[in-house]
């Protein structure tokens, strides 16, 4: 066992999938021409002000519900005080003392199978800053403000995770949650979903925590490992080589493979939070919060053991099946449109499509193979028109032409054999071709039974039923 | 003469053709241009844009439409946003800034027809008593040049009493609206706070600026705020509740108005001229049927210092946004960025502006923020408390507007504190958000004397009330500095 324990809290920032931004009517679309969706409001223009998404506060008890927090019936925006040349105003509004969720949980599976809960500190509301752009612009910095004013809530979690896997378990786990509420498209690569990492490490068994350090803005769960991999290893060789850990922020550097230090507390800014004047304190009232409750979708935990419940799943597939809900949605109408079979619904969902889409790089939700069209070709492998065999051949010209499983196996001839007389025919050519093998099975060589299997298949082009196949070889071949 | 009538009569006359906009545009265009040399109340005076408002107004008049304030010439304090005409807020910082919209109580007065003739001086971001602040010279005081008008709305407060306009624009944040109406003679109201958007209003102290109007008399100021006034949904904190109209009700009798003296402004730092003024202005109320009795506010006394951290608090982070990226002063070849915020804030802002900056940024610091800041917060709800008693006792406040006159240009600006006293009866008001007036009752050694009036929330219609009553009594608010008569 190691000497040393890890300490990990994530502060997770998800952009709330709002039309407009949080304190004004521009739209907060990804992408556009640099500053073309910035409104004076987000220019932090001089005599302008802020006015509050209600869109944006509505995503935010959301997650609070989901989380089993505690909404606050009375919360408070702060101005947050700093100069930055992508921070208009001079300052973020945020929250500070009184955010709108507090005392949450998210509960994860652990590799050995085991549930852990982490705790969820708060959540507050606030708004993004824009972007400073460096390329192609030699010695100058540009400016984007189509990003400031995007919606944001910053998760904060309690240091509650110990391994660089929980603390990815968790983020996974909450980015399926966000996504499952249709708060925020997790999209990591454009920003929408990212986390800084607090870390520390302490001798194990010690109760109080080691110095921490903070891994600012990672954007991608394997960035969160290694990061904080390399950062528990720094510390501990830090320590161990008889240095200190200090409290600083700092940076990953994905390229190298290492963190390095963005500034220390001593450099950190004073933020002179306070009350913003501009914004009235934000009430909430019983009615208000018990109708974002009643609209509240199934969530994935609850989903997952109604799978387990109702589909006869293993805890491991439904978890699977969960992890998104356009995975689950899918999964569902596969599995109602052939209702025998659940298991092969999610054997061939987790399978043979997941290993599609992954080779094409598409999503579940892309439409390259609706349900109801994988639900067709599960439908011939129940009621025995084809083989599990002959099956993955037509999923593979399904996949490629999108044509349907009937027309496939209609154009392709490739509807399985059930015929006794026409089996039996094949075993008779079979034999008759290969007399050495059949005296040689004959004088006790069982092994040569696969051999006419693949034999016959072979002439029947992999069509003759499997099961009465053996059946027959059986009675026939002894002779 | 035309600039001798007050914007009632104007505007009646406007309606009935009496008199066309394009020959009062003209006329009072021709003595903001007289008056520039020795008052300096303007910062930018709009005649083409002016002239051509007017000529439009005519028509509008002509043709039997308009607004309630059609053709009405008026000022606007050069912090409230107008789109196309540079919003200077009377600092350097702003000098050459553009806005590309216009402040909801601009768009909303333009609606109402009133003509602009342009942006008026101020003490630099709203800060200052004296007018002295501003990076385009001081405003005088009409009434005698070697004094000042008063501030932050020096130049509202001006051009009003010289009848440069018949009535303008202004904010209050401490007392700037009230304290410059009584240096000049003239007629103030700051509105509730929340009663006028403060949208393209340049913020000083959020949760304490709050616009309202200069004009002659009470009934002027009525008929302008009533187009002012009003829910705005692009200031949250502005309020939605309906208007009421404020000229009705005006001349009805004040018999049975319980008036509350405020013990505390009658202090040992009130000129005995002034207060003398200001106790016969109250002998008329009482000959008027409103009962007179003293009230005392424990917590007054406070107000200044409580001001003093929760004002510049507020404007340390609203002027952060000067910062020299995206528009305002920014300095000529910047090194880094370090350099392009420290020399284009340095060079961009004021002494006056600076040293509250400074002041607001140490009072939110870590460390300070619960002594100061949070402190002064409970204080201000003490004060808020005072006053929500007094109201149960009586229906209006009444006291001086300020300590003294007017005083000399020069005269404190070499102690703030003694200048930031200046605002010792007017601050209150602020704090706890309530609608406040000034009121000419008199003169002190050949110097206007300030009446205030404080009211409960949204009783604007029951100060401009008690005004207009007064000053059916009284001539003090149609006096004119002999030099503008």
């Amino acid at each position: 066992m190691s000497a040393w324990e890890t300490v990990i809290g994530l502060e997770i920032h998800a952009q709330l999938a709002t039309r407009s931004k949080i304190f004004s009517g521009a739209a907060t679309a990804y992408g556009a021409a640099p500053n073309t969706q910035a409104c004076l409001v987000d220019l932090g223009y001089p005599g302008v002000l802020p006015v509050l998404n209600a869109e944006a506060v509505r995503m935010a008890v959301r997650f609070g519900l989901a989380i089993g927090a505690r909404i606050a019936r009375h919360s408070v925006f702060a101005r947050k005080n700093y100069f930055y040349p992508d921070l208009p105003k001079g300052y973020q509004i945020s929250q500070y003392e009184l955010p709108i969720v507090a005392g949450g949980a998210i509960d994860i599976v652990l590799e050995d199978g085991s549930a852990k809960r982490i705790g969820v500190t708060r959540a507050h509301l606030e708004e993004d800053a824009g972007k400073s752009l460096h390329e192609g612009l030699g010695s100058l910095t540009g400016i984007d403000l189509n990003r400031a004013g995007t919606p944001l809530i910053e998760i904060v979690s309690e240091p509650e995770m110990r391994s660089a896997k929980e603390a990815v378990a968790y983020m996974k786990k909450v980015h399926t949650l966000v996504r499952y509420l249709e708060i925020c498209d997790g999209n990591m690569q454009e920003g929408s979903f990212r986390c800084d990492a607090n870390v520390s490490v302490r001798p194990a068994g010690a109760e109080k925590f080691g110095t921490r350090a903070e891994i600012k803005n990672i954007n991608s769960f394997r960035y969160v490992e290694k990061a904080i991999q390399y950062e528990v290893a720094r510390q501990i060789e830090l320590i161990e080589s008889g240095g200190k850990v200090v409290q600083e922020t700092r940076l990953y550097d994905p390229d190298k493979g290492e963190t390095r230090s963005m500034r220390s507390k001593e450099e950190a800014n004073d933020y002179r939070y306070f009350p913003d004047p501009d914004l009235l304190p934000l009430e909430l009232d019983e009615a208000y919060i018990e109708s974002v409750r009643a609209a509240l979708p199934e969530l994935p935990d609850a989903k997952a053991e109604r799978f387990v419940a109702q589909y006869g799943l293993s805890a491991y597939d439904a978890g699977v099946l969960t992890a998104s809900r356009d995975l689950a949605d899918y999964y569902e109408a596969v599995a109602r449109a052939v209702p025998e079979q659940p298991k092969l619904a999610a054997n061939w969902v987790m399978g043979e499509l997941a290993a599609a889409l992954n080779k094409d790089g598409l999503e579940i939700g892309s439409g390259k193979l609706p349900a109801e069209r994988l639900a067709g070709l599960l439908a011939r492998i129940a009621d025995q028109t084809i083989s599990g065999k002959i099956a993955k051949e037509v999923f593979e010209a399904m996949w490629a032409s999108g044509q349907s499983a009937d027309a496939i196996i209609e154009a392709k001839g490739l509807k399985q054999i059930t015929d006794t007389g026409a089996i039996e025919r094949a075993i008779e050519e079979v034999m008759a071709k290969n007399p050495a093998q059949l005296s040689d099975y004959r004088a006790g060589k069982d092994k040569l039974f696969g051999f006419f299997v693949g034999q016959v298949m072979k002439a029947t082009q992999g069509k003759a039923n499997p099961a009465q196949l053996n059946e027959l070889l059986k009675k026939k071949l002894p002779g | 003469m035309i600039h001798r009538q007050t914007l009632t009569q104007l505007a009646a006359d406007l309606r009935t053709r009496k008199v066309g906009s394009v020959e009062l545009v003209r006329a009072f265009l021709a003595r903001i241009e007289a008056s520039q040399p020795a008052l300096n109340a303007f910062v930018s005076i709009t005649a083409e844009q002016a002239l051509a408002a007017a000529e439009a107004a005519d028509r509008a008049l002509a043709a039997g439409r308009g607004g309630a304030l059609e053709g009405v010439p008026i000022g606007h304090k050069d912090l409230f946003c107008t789109a196309g005409v540079r919003t200077t807020c009377g600092s350097r910082m702003l000098e050459n800034f553009i806005s590309p919209y216009d402040a909801t109580v601009v768009a909303r007065l333009k609606a109402a027809g009133a003509v602009m003739l342009g942006k008026l001086n101020m003490d630099e971001f709203a800060m200052g008593s004296s007018n002295e602040t501003s990076h385009f010279g001081p405003v005088r005081n009409p009434w005698n040049t070697a004094l000042v008008p008063g501030g932050s709305s020096g130049g509202s407060a001006a051009a009003v009493a010289a009848r440069l306009v018949p009535a303008a624009t202004a904010t209050d944040t401490g007392g700037s609206i009230r304290q410059p109406a009584a240096f000049c003679g003239v007629t103030g109201i700051k509105p509730t706070y929340g009663r006028v958007s403060r949208y393209g209003m340049i913020a000083f102290a959020s949760s304490l600026d709050q616009g309202g109007v200069i004009a002659a008399s009470a009934e002027d100021a009525a008929r302008v705020l009533r187009e002012m006034a009003g829910f705005d949904p692009r200031d949250s904190t502005s309020v939605d509740a309906p208007v009421p109209d404020y000229l009705a009700g005006l001349d009805a009798p004040l018999a049975g108005v319980r008036i509350g003296l405020l013990k505390e402004f009658f202090d040992k730092g009130l000129d005995p001229h002034y207060e003398r003024c200001v106790r016969e202005a109250l002998a008329v109320f009482e000959r008027l049927g409103a009962s007179l009795r003293e009230v005392s506010l424990p917590n007054i006394p406070l107000s200044v210092p409580v001001y003093y951290v929760v004002a510049p608090a507020e404007c340390s982070s609203n002027l952060a946004r000067y910062d020299g990226v995206r528009f305002g002063h920014r300095c000529a070849e910047a090194r880094d960025l370090e350099d392009l915020y420290k020399r284009s804030r340095s060079e961009g802002f004021g002494a006056e502006v600076k040293r509250r900056i400074m002041t607001g940024t140490y009072v939110l610091s870590a460390g300070y923020y619960d002594a100061y800041y949070l402190k002064a917060q409970r204080v201000r709800r003490l004060i808020a408390g005072d006053f929500e008693r007094a109201f149960g006792e009586v229906d209006l406040l009444m006291g001086p507007t300020t300590p003294t006159a007017a005083f000399a240009l020069g005269a404190k600006t070499a102690d703030p504190i003694t200048m930031y006293l200046n605002d010792i009866y007017t601050i209150s008001a602020n704090l706890a958000g309530l609608p406040a007036m000034s009121v000419p009752c008199g003169f002190a050694a050949g110097l206007p004397v300030g009446l205030q009036i404080i009211g409960p929330h949204f009783a604007e219609q029951r100060l401009l009330h008690a005004a207009h009553r007064f000053q059916l009594e009284t001539d003090w608010h149609l006096r004119i500095p002999g030099e503008y008569a």
